[in-house]
């Protein structure tokens, strides 16, 4: 049987974030499954089911290369900006 | 991998475990590693499948409406949580049928307390409250296990064991507080479900051959007799308070360490109990090959409206 990821959204606006997996042979019945298996404490006011094989990963192994572009860029965050003393934001 | 990189890779990924970073799927790991989560998972989700057993015996014998939904809904939670430990386990690269068949076959381990029959409804208090508490220790500590896939089950499910706690515990209770007869039904089902709670933590650390490389490997935190000593200081103040007595003549307060200290365990029975030689071993594996079969329909008429589905919309498209 295929393979599903679950993600629920906790609230409107939330974002959905991956909840587990499960075994189902379609679409319809892998949302059925993933409401009795995640959602039994209203834990959820949206479902996505994908098939496992649809996601497509990076690689642990190349983890630090991978993002390393995002790594080393201090001037894209606020702190990097000196403003002069007493000024209020 | 040569010799060399793989011995270059073990100490990367021991230098992880030590930093307390959490492992997960993809990641590089010792097979051994691998073969103890497999074991250890695998065993955890088929003690969620096999204690669906006792309670279900019970669900049609329920004395009120309000006990039943509980009831029904622990049940359920139950299967919940074999399945969130499944789908952890075959993050491992292992099959579920094969799982199963394993669990179906009587291969396979599962929690000895299992094995014990449910003979009266006051059984359905002291699951609750001393199994599914036992569990609750257990698994509170197994919540930061360095396997990221069986740590996110665990707190799933430690959200939901609570519940489970306390239903049992209220039951207990209003037993504890009934008629004669219901109160010696109480006593008796603690005299018969304490000593067995005890042992679902495990032989004690010295004698138990997993123990050292899972707390090594952070997939334990906390040791099975330190486990063990929580659960017991948490529970004899839960029993005496409402007026039930624990099935224990060396049962002592130790003002110095703060800790109950209990008589010896008697590990004999575990080892018999776990062998298959327990009350309801036989009993246990009939009921859950009968579920699976006579569940087998709903399976098949699954997939082959699946097959039937998607070979109609190939015609549309």
């Amino acid at each position: 049987m295929k393979l599903w990821e679950v993600f629920t959204q906790a609230g409107h606006g939330a974002p959905h974030e991956h909840a587990g997996s499960l075994h189902a042979p379609d679409a319809e019945l892998a949302l059925q499954n993933a409401r009795d298996v995640y959602t039994r404490r209203g834990e959820a006011v949206s479902l996505w089911v994908v098939p496992s094989d649809a996601i497509t990963a990076s690689s642990p192994e190349e983890a630090g290369p991978f993002f390393d572009p995002g790594n080393d860029k201090p001037y894209r965050h606020p702190q990097f900006y000196k403003i002069p003393r007493g000024t209020k934001e | 991998m040569s010799p060399a990189e793989e011995t270059a890779q073990n100490q990367a990924f021991e230098a992880r475990i030590a930093q307390g970073e959490t492992i997960e799927p993809k990641d590089w790991m010792p097979e051994r590693y691998r073969k103890q989560l497999v074991r250890m998972m695998s065993q955890h989700a088929h003690s969620e499948v096999v204690g669906m057993l006792p309670e279900g015996n019970w669900i049609t014998r329920a004395p009120s409406l309000r006990r039943k939904i509980s009831l029904l809904a622990k049940v359920q939670d139950e299967a919940g949580h074999g399945l969130y430990i499944y789908c952890g386990t075959e993050t491992l690269g292992v099959e579920r049928d094969d799982l199963i068949g394993q669990l179906l076959a009587g291969t396979a381990k599962y929690s000895s307390i299992f094995n014990y029959p449910s003979l009266t409804w006051a059984d359905m208090g002291t699951i609750g409250w001393l199994v599914d508490g036992a569990a609750i220790v257990n698994q509170t500590a197994l919540a930061k296990a360095s396997y990221g896939p069986y740590a996110r089950a665990m707190i799933r499910i430690c959200k939901e064991e609570n519940f489970h706690k306390r239903q049992g515990y209220e039951i207990m209770a209003t037993l504890a507080a009934g008629t004669p007869a219901q109160q010696a039904m109480a006593q008796d089902a603690l005299n018969r479900w304490w000593w067995p709670s005890l042992m679902m933590f495990g032989p004690s650390d010295k004698d138990s051959p997993n123990s050292a490389e899972l707390l090594r490997w952070k997939v334990k935190q906390k040791g099975n007799d330190e486990l063990r000593q929580r659960f017991i200081n948490l529970t004899i103040p839960q029993g005496t308070s409402i007026g039930l007595t624990f099935p224990d003549p060396a049962l002592r307060y130790d003002a110095d360490s703060g800790d109950w200290v209990t008589g010896p365990i008697d590990w004999d029975e575990f080892h018999q109990v776990i062998s298959g030689n327990g009350p309801m071993n036989r009993e246990r594996l009939v009921a859950r090959n009968t579920a699976h079969d006579e569940g087998a329909w709903v399976r098949e008429a699954a997939e082959a409206y699946a097959a039937k589905h998607s070979a109609t919309s190939r015609e549309a498209a």
